[in-house]
């Protein structure tokens, strides 16, 4: 019966091309836009390490004097050095990590390349097994290395490309700012979308070139890069200083459970009691313990224009099912005649039905097919602009699965009200019509 | 033109009449929040920079030894002086829309505190800044050779001089309705007298209102002066900035240096912004078209189905033009109805926006104006039927179907 439809339904489908184009084509375009919005959106709010993205906490105290204070208002976004360092010697974790971002020129010993800028990320050792950082050459560094301020790098992949061409370079020297200093590990393919652990340098991008002991990076006095905010005489020069009155460290814990959780909180709170004591904190203990999706929530990492698209192309979507609604409708009354005479001769309501639902299925899936074919074409064009997260615009197996249930339901939907009304046809009467 | 007829035959077609209103219903309120967003893009575009853009290069020289700042600096400025075209150099901290910003606040009185404070940008200057960038002044002075040689910033964040200039919005933001000469920023221990103000130099990150809240410093040569400006005639500029970076890394072996001309830096800030705006023209023409194609598919099909009555009425004396005014005014009614349901809608779309975006009120002339257009679209697209329509023959009548 089914193949019995089909072959109706591209015959009439057939007969009256013009139509049948448009409602394909308004389909087409509705789902393009829809899926490539929504592709970009999936892909910008996606989860930057699945497997442990639900163990990782970003802590937050508020270490601020009384000046301006409001009880309801957020504490910092980040921690100044004295309570980065506390909050790492104290280890109550189960790994935690002090990092800041920074900018450092490299010097390569090549004479073929000239110098150039790296991105680099100071950090402590647990780094590298807390975010589950893949390496294809050589390791991290350890507590010790952290300690003695290690003169060690480890640098990306792409970098290594670039300097060594792809060869394992540990235990090569490499030249950062006048400082040899040796490469004990080379990345893997790791870089994490959106840059969760410091958001301040940039939300969607290539991740750091280089990585070296946070220790390191202050011996050699290197240009600190993203946000420094200071309160009470504290001041913000390119290298900001290691008073507590500026806050420009990220500080990251790994919680292996909600009760590890909650015992950290409560620290949080007599840390910030302790200091209160001290004289160093002023305010009444304010603290945070996001996890890190909650942290990329309350940060709106994705970029609000992303959203707005994909409400406009709902919007667009909407009115091009609507349209095809209409046309279809257009479309099965003009067939009242037909049906009528095939009503008569003993089709049931339900079979002409499903006769028209199977044609409003091809147009589905016709439109569909259209659709993806635009999303390509669409994601591509998203990918030629100069946006940070151009480069991460592809459709992956769920989105495409997600777009033929889009255009299959959109158009069965649409083809719902055109085909009931269809049915609705007293066969009688068509046929004395005629 | 008798307007029964139409509704009684409207309700009649209850459904395609339902349907045709709610196209133009969502499109209405698709089109205006649309054209609103393409609206206020454009206008964040074309926000007046008062500098010479067309005629300034910028070559930024990072990693050069912060020490030597005080003798690289008039060297470095020296050598670009000598290349040939070259009207003016400075070097500053940053430049407009370079997204590097030196934020700090000030406020209007010697204890106001971060909530009354008003952000600012801060922009440092190198002696003859003021020339290069091109900066125009509207009232007071610029800074003199002793205010440069006296500015020094060491390990501070701003600079240590007791001047500023500002620009004309900063001066209506600080001190509404009163002359700026004279009186002072303050940010404690810090205080600076307004000795100009200049027209609307914007940020190097813009957003909002408070594009245009910058602040000039006076500074001599410092390690954080990085950004080279050379100033030409426009057509001059290009071989310039090629000439101006070539010499700055030769004098630079081990910094990184990088020429853009101004339009560049400007074009590169705003190219998302552009591209945001070109894809919602590109939305709105498509939208527009696939509810024109519908409405004549629609139409095309009431026109077919009533081939016997219009055959009829032309039998009984109503003239082409008659029967042409009927479709135009039944698309002009379903038209009607969906604009009025689609500015409501266009109005709500707007305040959920509002609420949950940074979206301004859109203001209420966008309102009527997607009614005009899909006015327009919908006589557009029913000519065409109706043309159909008005052409079927009176003799159509006689004949049964």
């Amino acid at each position: 019966m089914f193949a019995y439809y089909l072959e109706l339904a591209l015959r009439s489908l057939m007969r009256n091309r013009a139509l049948t184009a448009l409602m394909v084509l308004a389909i087409a375009l509705g789902i393009g836009a829809s899926m490539t919005t929504l592709t970009v959106l999936h892909v910008l709010s996606g989860d930057p390490l699945p497997e442990r993205s639900n163990t990782l906490y970003y802590p937050q105290v508020d270490p601020r004097d009384s000046a301006g204070h409001d009880s309801d208002k957020e504490p910092m976004e980040q921690v100044s050095w004295t309570d980065g360092k506390n909050l790492l010697q104290a280890k109550r974790a189960n790994r935690q990590a002090l990092m800041t971002g920074g900018t450092v020129a490299v010097q390569p010993t090549q004479s073929a390349l000239d110098p150039f800028y790296e991105d680099a990320r100071f950090t402590t050792a647990d780094f590298f097994p807390m975010f589950g950082v893949l390496f294809q050459y050589g390791h991290g560094w350890n507590a010790a290395d952290d300690d003695s301020s290690a003169r060690l790098v480890v640098i990306s992949s792409a970098l290594n490309d670039k300097l060594f061409g792809g060869k394992d370079s540990t235990g090569q020297m490499l030249r950062l700012e006048g400082t040899a200093l040796r490469i004990v590990g080379v990345l893997g393919d790791w870089r994490p979308n959106p840059h969760f652990y410091d958001l301040n340098v940039t939300n969607y991008a290539e991740s750091e070139g280089v990585y070296m002991p946070l220790s390191t990076s202050q011996d050699l006095q290197l240009v600190h890069d993203g946000s420094v905010d200071c309160w009470g005489n504290g001041g913000a020069g390119q290298r900001p200083d290691h008073s507590g009155t500026c806050v420009w460290l990220q500080f990251w814990v790994q919680l292996d459970n909600p009760a590890q959780a909650a015992v950290y909180k409560e620290f949080l709170v007599h840390y910030s009691q302790e200091q209160k004591a001290l004289g160093r904190f002023q305010r009444p203990p304010n603290v945070r313990l996001r996890n890190l999706m909650g942290w990329l929530d309350y940060n709106m990492v994705v970029p609000g224009d992303v959203r707005l698209q994909v409400w406009l192309a709902f919007g667009f979507l909407l009115v091009c099912l609507v349209n095809t609604v209409g046309l279809m409708l257009a479309k099965f009354m003009r067939r009242a005649g037909e049906l009528g005479v095939r009503r008569a001769l003993g089709a049931s309501r339900r079979a002409l039905f499903g006769q028209l639902l199977v044609e409003a299925g091809v147009i589905g899936l016709s439109g569909g097919i259209g659709g993806l074919l635009l999303a390509f074409l669409g994601l591509w064009l998203v990918r030629q602009q100069p946006t940070s997260y151009a480069a991460l615009a592809h459709l992956d197996p769920w989105m495409l699965l997600t777009t033929f249930l889009l255009a299959l339901g959109a158009s069965l939907l649409a083809g719902l009200l055109p085909a009931w009304r269809a049915c609705q046809i007293t066969p009688a009467l068509q046929l004395k019509s005629n | 033109m008798e307007i029964r007829p139409i509704l009684a035959s409207l309700r009649k077609h209850r459904i395609p009449a339902i349907l045709i209103v709610l196209e133009i219903a969502l499109a209405c309120a698709v089109l205006c929040n649309a054209v609103f967003m393409i609206g206020q893009r454009v206008v964040d575009i074309h926000r007046s920079n008062a500098i010479d853009e067309r005629g300034i290069g910028v070559i930024t020289v990072d990693g050069s030894d912060p020490k030597m700042a005080s003798s690289d600096i008039p060297r470095n400025l020296g050598r670009l002086r000598g290349i040939a075209g070259v009207q003016a150099v400075a070097v500053t901290n940053t430049v407009p829309l370079s997204n590097n910003n030196w934020g700090w606040a000030f406020g209007a009185t010697p204890d106001s505190r971060f909530n009354d404070a008003v952000n600012i940008s801060a922009y440092f200057l190198s002696e003859g800044g003021d020339k290069a960038l091109g900066l125009q002044l509207l009232q007071g002075r610029f800074f003199s050779s002793d205010e440069y040689a006296d500015s020094k910033r060491g390990s501070m964040p701003l600079v240590d001089t007791h001047v500023v200039i500002i620009t004309q919005s900063l001066a209506e933001r600080m001190w509404p309705g009163q002359p700026a000469l004279g009186k002072v920023l303050y940010s404690k221990p810090l205080a600076y007298t307004v000795v100009g103000v200049v027209a609307d130099v914007l940020r190097p990150f813009v957003n909002s209102q408070k594009a245009w809240y910058s602040t000039f410093f006076p500074l001599s040569p410092d390690g954080a002066l990085s950004y080279y400006v050379v100033r030409s005639a426009p057509q001059d500029r290009d071989r310039v900035v090629r000439q101006a970076q070539q010499t700055l890394s030769e004098l630079n072996p081990i910094a990184v240096v990088k020429g853009h001309s101004y339009t560049d830096i400007r074009e590169r800030y705003f190219a998302n912004m552009s591209s945001m705006a070109w894809m919602l023209v590109l939305v709105c023409v498509v939208m527009l078209a696939v509810t024109a194609f519908g409405i004549v598919g629609l139409t095309s099909f009431w026109v077919q189905q009533r081939r016997r009555q219009i055959g009829i009425r032309r039998a009984v004396g109503a003239t082409r033009g008659h029967i042409m005014q009927y479709f135009q005014a039944e698309n002009f009614l379903l038209s009607t109805a969906g604009v009025v349901i689609g500015m409501g809608l266009a109005f709500g779309i707007n305040l959920y926006l509002m609420q949950h975006y940074e979206m301004e009120r859109m203001p209420w002339y966008y309102l009527p104006g997607g009614a005009i257009a899909l006015w327009l679209i919908g006589q557009f697209a029913v000519f065409g039927p109706a043309r159909r329509a008005a052409a079927v023959p009176p003799v159509v009548a006689t004949r049964s179907a």
